[in-house]
């Protein structure tokens, strides 16, 4: 037995931090702003894709692209570059989305983000060069040359880094007077318009950020697997991650992430349930709808419950 | 009073894992119980468990002079990507199994090996046909022929057997398996026919039941033969729409018509109809019969190809074990040993056919297929078999 | 060319038949509730296997009762399924929809638990009756007509026929009946129909039973023309009929029913003219700039909130 965790339990926190940016990340639109977002795997393909794609083609040598237009020993600097593209271009697909959202209400959100969800997917697997549904691979090769260049556990640290980032990007923009524009919204839209709120400008922000950051998600979700295949991305896992967001507590960052790590190490636990653990997880949560709707942490922050805690930071503002 | 508890119960502890770790053999299986394709694990798991009920009442597994009892460990992937990489490496790492079986699908069956691959442990993936699962990974075994091989197999069928100039092929563009495997068939029609001599290269996604649209083309293509290399629950779908439309060409398949559950679910529509597989089921003689009268009486159904890859894949690795001659305990040493014994197999009689690994390079067996035809009483009757 | 086309249409009609069934049975729901019963497909598929086993009984598969000719055993079936089915719709409200109502949370919880009953639904058929595909015995043997170059069968004309007698009968339920007017008020005003003495709860127990009843007649149907039945048949299809239902206009009966024939005939004409690889992204193209057109759907009637 190794000394240091085990890579089993290494891979299944990695997991976790990738779920925490995606639940934290679907609070902003589901959540804050009260809307109905099914499509968030799509995003994450997005950024799984784009991330993936640039990343062996410039690190790597893989079959498709051939000798790798940077070279190794660049990885482990540019790696969080590749990483924000993957991000940034997954925003601008939430982008394309966000705009047909402003004349529709609520409902009709869900049909967009379902349809763009399905239509990313589609794509994907047209894409002939990248595999389609065979997937793509040879993300594996970057992460050892990252490893061949500085050795440390790279993939754990950009997790690591990954996750922090999110949900300190996520706690500036909820507590900026910009982001409290989201919690007004969600209140009531057309008071906060006559308050001065751009409420068009607002949704966009919010669904740029959001979907930005779940193609983060996606792309460290990409690497950690080394392997990326468009049927990771269909709607269950969508509905995987709005069941976080709903167990944790709509609008609560510290509720989607405690539920985004209870939820991983439960899918773990359940393991010897075999077939009856997809009927214990929803059964599960039935029953938390029926008595405590509200989630794990209602509205409320983790601050509001341990006041305590805030002597150990604090945020202007 | 406290510590004489204690030792007691150091003592026990000391007693029992002697006794724990000496003579069983752990082998994992990934396999997908739950997701889109149950049906694959439940099949596996099927076959393994007869496997290993059958050697552990006869006593065990020899090796050398030891004698080991088999304890296999099934976790379910979830027939996710992600769950299977968790999995193998719960598998190798928490449950200290020597070798795992599966995945079965290719979807899983790539990160896994990756996995497997990365901490030293021999993986045999039965039924997997992307050529990714093997590439560049010493420890991971396939164990049934290629897209590559079977395509160029059906297209040549078509050409002599059925006499076909153009063809047609309706697949599963969301799939891997169909994917590949359309596309390899295509590269080889075109390339004994001309290009173009695929008439219709008709696509759905998976889970679709409803073919009528890409039926009209086909039919308006007018083909000679049409292949689809589909699964045994969209096959009959397919088979009776086409029928419903006035198409009277000959259907061709590929191994995934293979399952008992085929004509149950066909019927009298896919009687004189052929396909390419690992063994026929009917006029099965020997090991191959044992095996399918055994799996049919404890199971109540014919098994599917899936079962006997499975049956075929864990005797291979069990074999591989017994000719080591003996474990010595040490987890690593013995998972690196038992990749050299699975890599120098030259003769491995199974039910599904001969198989050998070639001396250098990812370890794709060379295996022969067979072309099945389905006569007139709905039984998988050999036909002919084809080797590379 | 033309041929290819009628028949095209032909395939259209029919597959968009089976979204029509389902989609009515969202937009019923939708319209008294505003809850998007996501559970809608496993319903569906719920009702499939009603279908299958009660067919398989009365053919005389369990060696209970002696077989009965085809025709009387879809007699049978019809009433027996639709009933059958609405039960479990019927269960699924009081057990799980109705204490959240009572307690009036946010109606996306709701959707959440409805969304989980479909999942328990899904694999608690997977847990119970095995990963085995199911072949539906057949009832009527399938016909064949060739008229002017174009195949038609019986089925397919059958679910047609289905389809608009089920949108014509919920027509009359909602528009000439006093429990359809009940449905309607309810859709208007939530909150001033209890006071004007009418039971809510039974209106909306009939509601999914109307909505529940018309998912196990499509699910029978369904077995018939697609006769392999797995666990999650439901699933994808509930998915699209929900598109289907809000591209329609979600809440207006038309609008569902149109909904369900428009993603059916957008479905087989983009496979018909376009390489059959871009269906699901043309289509589902084609659906997000009707929406964005149309916002509240082809037949929605814009809702006016007042501040």
């Amino acid at each position: 037995m190794s000394g240091t965790l085990n890579i089993y339990w290494q891979s299944v926190i990695m997991f976790m931090g990738v779920n925490i940016i995606l639940s934290s990340s679907l609070n902003i639109i589901n959540g804050n702003m009260g809307e109905f977002s099914c499509g968030h795997a799509g995003f994450m393909a997005v950024g799984a894709y784009v991330s993936s794609v640039l990343s062996v083609a410039l690190f790597a040598k893989s079959a498709t692209f051939g000798a790798p237009l940077l070279g190794p020993a660049y990885a482990v600097w540019l790696f969080p570059v590749v990483l924000l593209i993957g991000g940034l271009a997954a925003a601008l697909v939430g982008l394309l989305v966000a705009i047909p959202s402003f004349k529709t209400r609520g409902d009709y959100l869900a049909i967009i983000t379902i349809a763009a969800s399905y239509i990313v997917k589609s794509t994907i697997e047209n894409i002939g060069i990248i595999g389609g549904a065979r997937g793509f691979m040879g993300m594996g090769r970057v992460m050892d040359a990252m490893e061949n260049t500085i050795h440390l556990p790279w993939i754990m640290i950009w997790v690591f880094l990954g996750t922090v980032f999110s949900v300190w990007l996520i706690r500036r923009f909820i507590y900026s007077t910009f982001g409290k524009g989201v919690d007004a919204i969600s209140q009531d839209e057309i008071a906060a318009e006559i308050m001065s709120v751009n409420t068009n400008r607002v949704k966009l922000v919010a669904f740029m950020v959001s979907c930005g950051l779940a193609g983060l998600a996606g792309g460290l979700f990409a690497h950690i697997l080394g392997y990326v295949n468009p049927g990771s991305f269909t709607i269950l896992k969508s509905t995987e991650v709005m069941v976080m967001v709903y167990m944790g507590g709509m609008g609560s960052l510290s509720g989607s992430v405690i539920a985004a790590v209870a939820m991983t190490l439960l899918m773990e636990a359940l393991r010897p349930l075999q077939i009856i653990k997809w009927v214990v997880i929803p059964l599960l949560l039935v029953l938390l709808m029926q008595f405590r709707p509200e989630g794990i942490m209602g509205r409320r922050e983790l601050v509001d419950i341990f006041p305590g805690l805030r002597k150990f930071y604090t945020f202007k503002g | 009073m406290k510590r004489s508890w204690l030792l007691a119960l150091f003592l026990i502890l000391g007693l029992a894992v002697p006794a724990r770790a000496t003579d069983t053999i752990k082998l994992g299986f990934n396999i997908p119980l739950t997701g889109d394709v149950p049906d694959l694990g439940e099949s596996t798991k099927n076959a393994a468990e007869m496997l290993k009920k059958k050697i552990n009442d006869a006593g065990g597994l020899k090796v050398g002079d030891k004698t080991y009892q088999l304890d296999f460990i099934y976790e379910d992937n979830e027939s996710k990507a992600e769950s299977a990489l968790s999995t193998a490496r719960k598998l190798i790492t928490e449950d200290d199994v020597l070798a795992i079986v599966g995945p079965q699908s290719s979807k899983q069956a790539v990160p896994a090996g990756e996995a497997s691959n990365d901490l030293k442990t021999p993986m045999m993936a039965p039924w997997s046909t992307n050529p990714n699962t093997t590439k560049d990974r010493p420890f991971v075994f396939r164990g049934c022929f290629m897209d590559t091989f079977q395509g160029p197999v059906a297209a040549k069928f078509a050409t002599e057997e059925l006499k076909a100039k153009k063809a047609a092929v309706l697949y599963d563009i969301a799939s891997d398996y169909p994917k590949g495997l359309a596309e390899d068939f295509k590269a080889a029609f075109e390339k004994m026919h001309g290009p173009g001599s695929v008439v219709a290269f008709e696509t759905f996604t998976t889970k679709d039941v409803d073919f009528s649209a890409q039926l009209t083309n086909i039919v308006k293509a007018n083909p000679d033969v049409l292949f689809v290399p589909q699964y045994y629950n969209e096959v009959p779908l397919i088979v009776k729409q086409a029928k419903a439309m006035g198409f009277d060409k000959p259907l061709l398949g590929s191994d995934s018509w293979g399952s008992g559950d085929l004509m149950g679910l066909c019927g009298d529509d896919c009687k004189g109809y052929y396909f390419v597989t690992h063994y026929a089921a009917a006029g099965a003689k020997g090991k191959t019969k044992e095996f399918i009268d055994e799996y049919t009486k404890t199971y109540k159904k014919t098994p599917d190809d899936v079962a006997a890859l499975t049956w075929d894949g864990t005797n291979l690795v069990l074999q591989a074990i017994q000719s080591m001659g003996k474990l010595s305990g040490d987890m690593a040493k013995d998972r690196e040993a038992l990749m050299k014994a699975m890599s120098g197999i030259t003769q491995f009689h199974g039910i599904t056919g001969d198989l050998s690994y070639p001396a250098t390079g990812d370890h794709n067996p060379i295996k022969c297929a067979v072309v099945v035809k389905i006569d007139q009483a709905g039984k998988f009757g050999f036909f002919r078999s084809v080797c590379p | 060319m033309l041929q290819s086309l009628i028949q095209n249409v032909l395939n259209a009609l029919q597959w968009g038949s089976f979204y029509s069934l389902i989609a009515l049975g969202y937009c019923l729901v939708y319209g008294v509730l505003m809850l998007i019963n996501f559970a809608h497909g496993d319903i569906f598929m719920v009702g499939a296997y009603i279908a299958f086993f009660v067919c398989s009984f009365f053919l005389g598969k369990y060696g209970l009762i002696g077989g009965l000719p085809g025709w009387m055993v879809l007699a049978l079936a019809v009433p027996l399924t639709m009933l059958l089915t609405a039960v479990v719709g019927v269960t699924l409200e009081r057990v799980a929809y109705r204490p959240l109502r009572r307690k009036g949370v946010n109606r996306l919880y709701v959707v959440i638990t409805a969304l989980m009953c479909g999942l328990i639904l899904e694999n608690g058929n997977l847990a119970l009756l095995g990963a085995s595909r199911r072949s539906f015995p057949t009832l009527i043997s399938t016909k064949v007509f060739h008229i002017g170059g174009v195949v038609v069968t019986n089925m397919k004309l059958t679910v047609i026929g289905v389809a608009i007698l089920s949108f014509l009968l919920l027509q009359i339920v909602v528009n000439r009946t006093k429990i359809g007017m009940a449905m309607r008020a309810i859709s208007y005003d939530r909150f001033a129909v209890p006071l004007m003495g009418i039971p809510v709860d039974t209106v909306i127990v009939f509601t999914f039973v109307l909505g529940s009843a018309f998912a196990g007649l499509a699910g029978l149907f369904f077995a018939m023309t697609y006769p392999v039945l797995d666990p999650y048949m439901g699933a994808l299809i509930g998915w699209k009929a929900f598109i289907a239902a809000v591209v329609g206009g979600i809440g207006s009966i038309p609008g569902a029913f149109a909904g369900g024939f428009l993603l059916g005939f957008v479905e087989i004409m983009v496979v018909a003219f376009f390489p059959s690889t871009f269906r699901d992204l043309i289509a589902f193209t084609i659906l997000l700039l009707i929406l964005s057109i149309r916002p509240t759907g082809l037949f929605g009637v814009a809702q006016r909130t007042k501040i």
